[in-house]
């Protein structure tokens, strides 16, 4: 870093707060997606004037800004790909304050959002987006990634809480978008256009986040099948039986198998899916509607059928389901998390897909997803230093996202796009499609200084290139 | 914009660390489960102290792209070796293999000389004091003459050891009063069941806890015999070797287990029986450190095999005879290495809430390190200060009256922890022995 710059950085951040050292740099070169990118300096700002402040010297000396939260992204989000500066926003976590009468959180960017989750519920409240990472990432990288879980399929994504911001514009404004109403057709909807934008367009400094009442019970049953297509068949059926479960989760047999040699509980390896469906809301109409979806299974040639009496059984049904990660992991130190997602109609269809790649490539790969709402999460389980096969691994990512677009999906469903899938950009939207969003950009951030290198994708890049 | 980098240190040592932890380190995922987990991540809220960060760090070392000293020493010497991460990663990543590693690195690397005069004294201590019981016997002494003669409480009101080092002070008031040598279980002697023998166990007694708290093992004993055990006390054991294998002496350590395994195994006993859960959970692992030396290999996985803690034994052969009530609100401390590395944590708090009169209240963060981590709060004393304040206002919240440990670092923190918040009035802090034993009656 130049002198000059950092002289500048020292005028606005205390040195115990800025990291020039090789360690504390390659700290911060990673997250749980793929590359190494080594930064020049670490910052840990603590407020929005500290980062405005930044932001402008990095503008006045065209220093690349990478905000990053814990670091949890699985598409490169936060990675610092033309050096720079990283942003580490974890200290920016004292305010959540729960708003009981106007039913919202207030938040800072680094709170993590299970403290969210229990909050909330501590006042009767509920905040539904729960990404599987939700012990560890922000709520900052959830709302830039658009972040949501199983709950999305009748909860909808991170984009449905978030009325109201106060960003750090790239230029080094602070500006606040939204407010405290849940209604606002104020002008363009600024809100939501950040939210997702993957730290490109600003530094979410404070956010208003909605909250709803939290349900009064849960029911969960899980349903095995020895035919894929009858489970694909079982989830359109419940859901134009016109009951919308909180969540329908599905294991393909490669996750099955992978899940009882990691940590055997007796599913069946013989079965090609498992679904898992978990629906809440007042006792008398779920236990209703439970018995229903189970006689659809059944009636879709489900091979077994439990409903859990206990809220032990019913922890166990989810065991399965969250052993999936840690059991895929032990097959090989390489782990390439996709997230495709096609209409829920298509599930059958992107499942056939996806076993074609399967057998063309030879390739470790394993699909589970949140089945209800079509993001499915084709896993490719291999290692990085082989090198033959992480270039087959290239081609069936490619594959995997063609696929998901002919049959009208899209190429992520919760991931987000960062520099993994950059070059499938204008597959999706068009050239004219990803010129608009460029626009966008430009205008905001007229010397591409906020998470350069992320959504947009280089010069004659067409391809995902993992190895070089 | 990228600042070069240096390959500094492509070396031997490199090339060590690399066929020893690669693999380890690709192993992890880098999803970050295990921050939570961490304690130093916690207090100090940067990348570089937490756990995934240091395995990244291990990871760049060995491939050459960080120096040894320069870059991955201090991250790793600020580790607490609490090994909390362990149990949060769903991976599984042996994060404790690749620390021991990492240490052992970290000390032959070439640039090793450049190290501190904190660096020194440990090495003393771990060569030349800590691997033989007679030193620390006369350490053991001294200290207790020192006590004795009222010489404690002249250096305590003059403050002189305050200005000398703050992290001396706090432990030499932590200190327990040091029973006289003369009351001492000798090695070799064999104490018979009281009543019908239902176990043959060989006490393994330690260090610290042999020369400083000699009462708590005497008490220990007694305590086996009572439920049925008949009690060997294998001659020519010693230091288990953790805090040489924490601090990289992977070579001494090697030694000592083997010593280890040579007194114990030629006992007929069944178990062999501990109480201290960093010595427990070095014992349990001679199987892993011996793993590559084919003439031990099989001896120390048997050794490892009939290891167990204190609290495993009363319970299973318990209930204990208690005689006398204890009033109060009892809260329980976890030892990292009892919890994390030997997976024990029921039986600690199932013993004391069978104590009569007992309120057992659970404290919040029971599970997080109290940041006494072997010597790490003499060689980082303010980091461990911060963890440890956190950790009493955890404990104030309890109301508890007593907080128990099985481990004689924990127990020793705690008193500084006490001692820190005025509070050595209202809580005592103690070994699970020492408190069954008194509701027993023994003393
Ligand atoms: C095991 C595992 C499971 C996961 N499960 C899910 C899941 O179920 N659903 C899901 O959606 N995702 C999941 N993810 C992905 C990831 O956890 C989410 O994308 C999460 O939202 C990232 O949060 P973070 O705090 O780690 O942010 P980071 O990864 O650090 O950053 C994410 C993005 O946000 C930007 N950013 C962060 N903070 C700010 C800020 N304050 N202002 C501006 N930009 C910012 C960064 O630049 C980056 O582009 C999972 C990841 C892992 C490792
Ligand atoms: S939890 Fe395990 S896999 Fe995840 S970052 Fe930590 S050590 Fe790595
Ligand atoms: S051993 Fe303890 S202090 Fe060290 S990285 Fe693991 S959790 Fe953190």
């Amino acid at each position: 870093m130049e002198k000059e710059a950092l002289d500048d950085l020292s005028q606005v951040i205390p040195s115990d707060r800025m990291y020039l050292d090789l360690a504390e740099r390659y700290c911060y070169s990673y997250d749980a997606s793929f590359g190494e990118y080594l930064p020049e300096i670490v910052i840990q700002p603590k407020n929005a004037e500290e980062i405005s402040e930044v932001v402008k010297l990095a503008n006045t000396h065209k220093i690349p800004v990478y905000p990053r939260g814990s670091g949890t992204s699985l598409s490169g989000g936060p990675l610092p790909v033309k050096g720079g500066m990283v942003l580490d926003m974890t200290l920016l976590r004292d305010k959540l304050i729960i708003d009981r009468e106007n039913m919202l959180a207030i938040v800072s960017p680094g709170v993590i959002t299970a403290n969210i989750h229990k909050k909330a519920e501590d006042a009767g409240l509920f905040y539904p987006p729960d990404p599987s990472s939700s012990n560890v990432a922000t709520i900052g990288g959830n709302l830039l990634e658009n972040s949501s879980g199983p709950k999305g399929l009748k909860y909808g994504t991170t984009k449905e809480y978030v009325i109201g911001l106060e960003v750090v514009t790239p230029t080094g404004e602070i500006i606040r978008t939204g407010g405290k109403t849940v209604k606002n057709v104020t002008g363009y909807d600024l809100t939501r256009l950040i939210v997702g934008s993957e730290g490109t367009l600003g530094i979410v400094t404070e956010a208003i986040i909605r909250l709803i009442p939290k349900p009064q019970s849960k029911h969960t049953f899980v349903a095995h099948f020895n035919h894929l297509i009858d489970s694909g068949h079982a989830i359109t059926s419940i859901l134009s039986s016109g009951i919308l479960p909180s969540a329908m989760e599905l294991m393909d047999n490669a996750c099955i198998r992978a899940v009882e040699s990691y940590r055997p509980s007796g599913l069946p390896l013989q079965a090609e899916a498992i679904l898992i469906i978990e629906i809440d809301g007042h006792p008398l109409a779920i236990e209703e509607e439970i018995n229903k979806c189970a006689d659809i299974c059944r009636a879709e040639g489900a091979s077994y059928v439990k409903i859990a009496e206990t809220e032990e059984e019913r922890q166990t049904i989810w065991s399965a389901r969250k052993s999936v990660s840690p059991a895929i992991t032990q097959m090989g130190p390489t782990k390439i998390s996709e997230d495709a997602t096609v209409p829920r109609s298509q599930i059958p269809a992107m499942m056939e897909r996806l076993n074609q790649i399967r057998e063309k490539y030879g390739l470790n790969l394993v699909v589970f997803g949140h089945a209800g709402d079509g993001n499915l999460h084709p896993n490719i389980i291999t290692d990085k230093r082989n090198i033959t096969e992480m270039k087959k691994v290239e081609l069936a990512v490619s594959e995997i996202f063609e696929a998901a677009i002919e049959l009208g999906g899209t190429l992520s469903g919760e991931h987000g796009i960062g520099t993994l899938k950059s070059p499938y950009m204008e597959m999706e939207l068009g050239i004219t499609g990803v010129n608009m969003m460029k626009k966008i950009k430009e205008a905001w951030d007229p010397n591409n200084i906020m998470n350069p290198g992320k959504i947009f994708p280089d010069k004659g890049q067409t391809r995902v290139v993992l190895v070089t | 914009m990228n600042l070069p980098v240096k390959p500094n240190e492509t070396n031997a040592v490199a090339h060590n660390l690399y066929s020893d932890a690669y693999d380890w380190t690709n192993q992890c995922v880098k999803c970050g489960y295990c921050l939570p987990a961490c304690p130093t991540y916690e207090s100090m809220g940067v990348e570089s102290a937490s756990p995934r960060g240091r395995i990244n760090l291990v990871k760049m070392a060995a491939e050459g792209k960080i120096d040894f000293q320069k870059d991955l020493a201090e991250p790793i010497d600020l580790c607490l070796g609490c090994r909390a991460c362990e149990t949060a990663c769903p991976v599984g990543v042996p994060y404790g293999h690749i620390l021991e590693a990492a240490k052992e690195a970290i000390e032959n690397s070439p640039s090793a000389n450049q190290k501190n005069k904190m660096n020194k004294i440990k090495k003393l201590a771990l060569v030349h004091l800590f691997p033989y019981p007679k030193r620390m016997n006369r350490i053991g002494s001294a200290v207790q003459f020192y006590q004795k003669t009222g010489l404690s409480k002249i250096i305590r009101s003059s403050n002189v050891l305050q200005k000398v080092s703050p992290a001396l002070a706090h432990l030499e008031q932590a200190l327990p009063a040091i029973e006289s040598s003369s009351k001492r279980i000798r090695t070799g002697t064999i104490m018979p069941a009281k009543g019908e023998t239902k176990l043959k166990v060989a006490f393994f007694a330690g260090c610290i806890m042999d020369s400083m708290m000699s009462r708590i093992n005497r008490l220990t004993i007694e305590l086996l015999t009572i439920v049925g055990c008949e009690v060997i006390l294998p001659e020519n054991q010693n230091c288990c070797g953790a805090l040489h294998s924490h601090q990289g002496e992977i070579k001494q350590a090697k030694a000592l287990a083997k010593r280890n395994i040579q007194a114990f195994m030629q006992s007929d006993a069944e178990i062999i029986v501990n109480n201290a859960g960093g010595c427990g959970a070095s014992l349990l692992e001679y199987g892993h450190l011996l793993a590559d030396d084919h003439e031990w290999a099989g001896a120390a996985r048997a050794f490892s095999e009939k290891s167990k803690d204190i609290s495993q034994i009363l319970h299973q052969l318990g209930p204990l005879p208690f005689t006398e009530e204890w009033q109060g609100i009892v809260s329980y401390q976890d030892s990292c290495h009892l919890r994390n590395v030997q997976k024990v944590q029921k039986e600690p708090r199932l013993l004391l809430q069978s104590i009569p009169g007992v309120s057992y209240v659970e404290m919040e963060g029971f599970d997080r390190c109290c940041a006494s981590g072997g010597i790490y709060n003499l060689i980082h004393f303010n980091e461990s200060m911060k963890i440890l304040d956190e950790k009493m206002k955890n404990l104030k919240d309890t109301k508890a009256t007593a907080v128990v440990t099985v481990n004689p670092g924990c127990q020793m923190q705690m008193s500084i922890g006490i001692q820190r918040e005025g509070a050595a009035n209202q809580i005592k802090s103690m070994h699970l022995v020492e408190i069954l034993a008194k509701a027993c009656g023994l003393d």
